[in-house]
């Protein structure tokens, strides 16, 4: 017999308690999320394990009196709004955080470390103050209003909270910072003595740019828009608390449904339609860069 | 005219930057600014005070949501900085580990679902479950989302690492544990402790699963937060803003300089 | 004025006038003055940090001089941006665009200064031929090896017709045997172009075989500007002669100057005569004399001396003798033509010989 045979397998057991974690809290929830999408709305609230597609139907239809279905594009703007909006933020992150993370890339090391520092620090205080302070800011007589009224701009604009604007302002502060690192580490990394072969190849600045910085920083890009635009399709706290009750994106659309609306299958199908758009985002992405990486490396 | 002619720099930049770092910073400013407001009517400056700070401190619900919340996340650090650790060393180091990529992506999880999706996993388990006890449930569903942030951290740091430092200690006659103990363990503790400060912080932080599973009692600190600013905003709940993050950003300041350190 | 040169009238590529660099409080280099010529193959030599990639960057447009100016081809450069300037560089690191192919490298130059797409497609073709490289036109520069990243570097910098072609320390990055093979390739490319080419390198073995003249650099000034064989031959102070090559140094006591000629008395006990630079009657120099110029065993010499064989270092094509003498090693170097059997023996009493002429005076 061999003695090895009986030795513990180390790999085995230093994976099992990350794995157990995550396969009974998560993979086996979320096949039970799918079966609830298809299952009936019980009479209290929660579910009965009785086979429907009436969920899913929900999303597109109400159902009259008689039973017929009327198209009702409700919770499909939602979904849209939820697309447009972290598109939309996560092009704004891309947009503000390059110039950014450019400049500190080339700072000396200490003033580099002290920036980054700073750009990660938000990050780490209370979402939910964070998010809190634009009600502030944006608010009936917030410090935005009194300002513009004290220079006597405006008289009486009442609240720029509660829609479109208030809720992509709230998405792009609270994510930025996920934009700003990965940007920041593939400018790090690119090699200074290729921007000055593009000089020396008599390219200016923007020549520079946009056929040698901006291509060779990419992957950093990508990342940062993965990382940027995933929490922003779940965004809960933003649209709550910036959007109001009624402009709702997909996060807090499906909280209710769990809180207080109490349509289980309805809240279930919605996150599996999120689900579904941040892993088609992902595996998306994922080729992309797996192309990108592959002609890097490719020797 | 040295600066103008680096290739490198691009003109405006700097000022672009700085306005940046403006708006990273304003909105939390304000906060801390309307804090010591002695008005009740948060926008009208009624003269400097702490009042707010003293009935804040003296708030007993909120008291309670900091326990509640302190107990969850105390917990949560210590089960998944653990078994992060676990999993950082035999992903790292490990030799011949099978199904690694798709290990990682398990492990990484939390990550790349929109946490809403996890919050409704882990409320539908519960309630399948029959668990009910509420603490209970917010301790394990904050592992698991914490499990991530701890793993990247120890595995960035055991990635630093020089294998050939463990082989040297095998090298002279250490055995496995004691190479562990002595060498590894040591070099990769501040990316443990960085780790398990980010999980700390995560956890702290969480607002979207712990609001979903508000149920038994057991309301944490960003919940109770959520429940005063539906109520509108307040200099009271400005004071509590500031603490907060004065408390984060004494965090974030060490776990940084652990992360830094050699 | 230039011998190699002396066919033609030399007209100036580039002159550096005055220029100096300081980098915050650190005097990169002092002022320097000299001219580069036309189709001249032109090093900068020196030890890392002496100012040599400063004075290529500056050319470049990448480092703007503290004081000087810079002309290129009788105009003056100063504060023009490199892409305004009609130089170009191979990068030590070949800085090869790794998101573009070969191809698109060597275009890359032509296509900023706008050339149609026919004569560019030309021209990188006749570039790829040039350098050899017309069957990896689509590859990427990471499925290059290192010294065909470096022939695509020298197209890249060469496509645009520079009128400077400048080189910083460009055969660095390869292996021994491939340096060697690049040398050859890079005189001959020189030739075949026409260009000025100006290169910048610590490896003193590389600049005496590639260069028409060597500009000497150290601690931030010029230490001798000349032909190979004249910074050889007739180093113009201590430094010269022990960063080219490999010399004896022997304390000396100058007696007397008279013109090119110094009479002093060595460390080794004898007075003689010979060529110098600085050297002050009734003051200290040093006398320097190369390995491969003092014959072992003494031949026919009018100066020799007694030594005892301390050390032998075989080396293939040399053998190195250390040579105890005047309580000071003498290092000589000896072909090995002949037979082994010729070899000394460690402890063995032999005679040391050279020649007056062989021995250069310098100034302390």
């Amino acid at each position: 017999m061999k003695p090895s045979a009986r030795k513990p397998n180390w790999n085995v057991l230093g994976l099992l308690p990350a794995h157990l974690i995550m396969v009974l809290t998560l993979i086996i929830p979320i096949g039970i999320i799918i079966v609830v999408s298809f299952s009936t709305r019980g009479p209290y609230g929660g579910f009965e394990y009785v086979f429907t597609t009436a969920p899913y139907k929900q999303l597109l239809f109400n159902e009259g009196w008689t039973g017929e279905l009327e198209f009702n594009p409700q919770y499909l703007i939602v979904v849209a709004r939820t697309l447009v909006l972290s598109a939309v933020t996560t092009s704004i992150c891309l947009l503000l955080s390059f110039p950014v993370a450019y400049f500190i890339a080339l700072r000396r090391p200490t003033i580099k470390v002290l920036l980054i520092y700073l750009v990660t620090l938000p990050f780490w205080v209370s979402m939910i103050v964070r998010v809190y302070s634009w009600i502030i800011i944006l608010g009936k007589d917030g410090v935005i209003e009194k300002t513009l009224r004290g220079v006597g701009l405006v008289d009486n604009m009442g609240s720029l909270l509660f829609g479109n604007t208030a809720m992509l302002v709230g998405l792009v502060y609270s994510y930025i910072p996920l934009m700003i690192l990965p940007i920041f580490a593939s400018i790090e990394k690119l090699d200074p003595a290729l921007i000055e072969a593009s000089h020396d190849l008599y390219g200016n600045r923007l020549i520079t740019l946009r056929r040698v910085i901006l291509p060779l920083t990419r992957p950093g890009m990508i990342a940062g828009a993965i990382l940027v635009f995933v929490p922003s399709l779940g965004a809960v706290l933003e649209p709550t608390l910036l959007g109001g009750g009624k402009t709702m994106m997909m996060g807090n659309l499906i909280q209710l449904q769990f809180g207080g609306a109490r349509n289980w299958p309805l809240g279930a199908a919605i996150a599996i339609v999120l689900m579904a758009a941040v892993m088609i985002f992902l595996v998306f992405q994922g080729l992309r860069s797996m192309r990108i990486e592959g002609l890097e490396r490719a020797s | 005219m040295n600066a103008d002619n680096d290739v490198r720099r691009y003109p405006g930049f700097g000022v672009f930057s700085a306005i940046f770092f403006a708006y990273l910073y304003l909105p939390i400013a304000v906060v801390v600014f309307y804090s010591f407001n002695a008005n009740r009517i948060v926008s009208n400056w009624g003269g400097f005070s702490l009042h707010w700070y003293t009935t804040a401190l003296s708030n007993a619900n909120l008291l309670t949501a900091v326990k509640t919340s302190l107990l969850v996340a105390t917990v949560a650090t210590v089960a998944s900085t653990l078994v992060a650790l676990m999993a950082a060393l035999v992903l790292v180091r490990g030799r011949n580990v099978r199904f690694r990529r798709i290990s990682e992506t398990v492990v990484n999880l939390p990550l790349l679902l929109p946490e809403i999706v996890v919050a409704v996993a882990v409320l539908i388990l519960f309630s399948e479950a029959g668990l009910a006890n509420g603490l209970v449930k917010l301790m394990i569903a904050h592992t698991t989302f914490c499990i991530p942030f701890a793993f990247l951290s120890i595995r960035a740091r055991l990635q630093g690492m020089d294998l050939d430092l463990e082989e040297a200690a095998r090298d002279l006659y250490a055995t496995g544990w004691v190479a562990f103990r002595r060498v590894t363990l040591p070099l990769i503790l501040p990316g443990v402790f960085a780790g398990a400060m980010l999980a700390f912080v995560i956890s702290m932080d969480d607002f979207i699963t712990s609001n979903l599973l508000n149920s038994g009692g057991a309301t944490t600190l960003p919940v109770y937060i959520f429940s005063l600013i539906k109520q509108g905003v307040s200099p009271q709940l400005n004071a509590i803003s500031t603490l907060i993050m004065l408390a984060s950003i004494a965090l974030a300041t060490v776990a940084f300089l652990l992360q830094r350190q050699r | 004025m230039n011998d190699e040169a002396g066919l033609r009238a030399p007209r100036k590529a580039v002159e550096i006038k005055g220029v100096s660099k300081v980098f915050g409080t650190y005097q990169a280099l002092k002022p320097v003055s000299f001219d580069i010529y036309d189709n001249e193959f032109f090093t900068l030599l020196g030890p890392s940090g002496c100012g040599k990639t400063t004075l290529l960057r500056m050319i470049a447009g990448f480092e703007q001089p503290t004081t000087g100016q810079i002309f290129l081809h009788g105009s003056n450069i100063q504060g023009l941006p490199p892409h305004k300037r009609r130089v170009n560089t191979v990068f030590q690191s070949y800085a090869l665009f790794p998101h573009m192919s070969v191809e698109q490298n060597i275009g890359f130059g032509l296509e900023n200064l706008g050339w149609s797409k026919d004569r560019r497609d030309a021209r990188v073709a006749d570039m790829l031929r040039l350098v050899h490289m017309e069957a990896f036109a689509g590859r990427k520069p990471q499925q290059l090896s290192g010294g065909q990243r470096q022939r695509v570097a020298l197209a890249r910098a060469l496509a645009p017709e520079p009128e400077v072609l400048l080189l910083d320390e460009p055969l660095s990055a390869l292996d021994l045997k491939l340096r060697q093979a690049m040398r050859d390739e890079l005189r001959i490319l020189q030739r075949k172009t026409g260009i000025t080419f100006v290169f910048v390198t610590h490896d003193q073995e590389e600049a005496l075989d590639l260069s028409d003249r060597i500009c000497v650099l150290g601690d931030g000034e010029i230490q001798q500007l000349g032909t190979p064989a004249a910074i050889y031959e007739e180093p113009s102070n201590r430094f010269v002669a022990d960063f080219i090559g490999e010399t004896n140094f022997l304390d000396a006591e100058v007696i007397a100057v008279n013109g090119e000629q110094a009479t002093v008395t060595t460390q080794l006990g004898m007075t003689l005569t010979a060529s110098h630079k600085k050297a002050v009657a009734g003051q200290k120099a040093f006398m320097s004399i190369r390995p491969e110029k003092i014959s072992l065993p003494a031949q026919a010499n009018p100066i020799a001396v007694d030594g005892t064989i301390m050390g032998t270092n075989y080396l293939g094509g040399y053998t190195y003798y250390l040579v105890e003498t005047g309580g000071t090693t003498l290092r000589i170097s000896k072909r090995n033509s002949v037979s082994r059997g010729q070899m000394f023996e460690i402890g063995q009493s032999v005679k040391v010989g050279f020649a007056a002429e062989s021995v250069r005076i310098l100034g302390a």
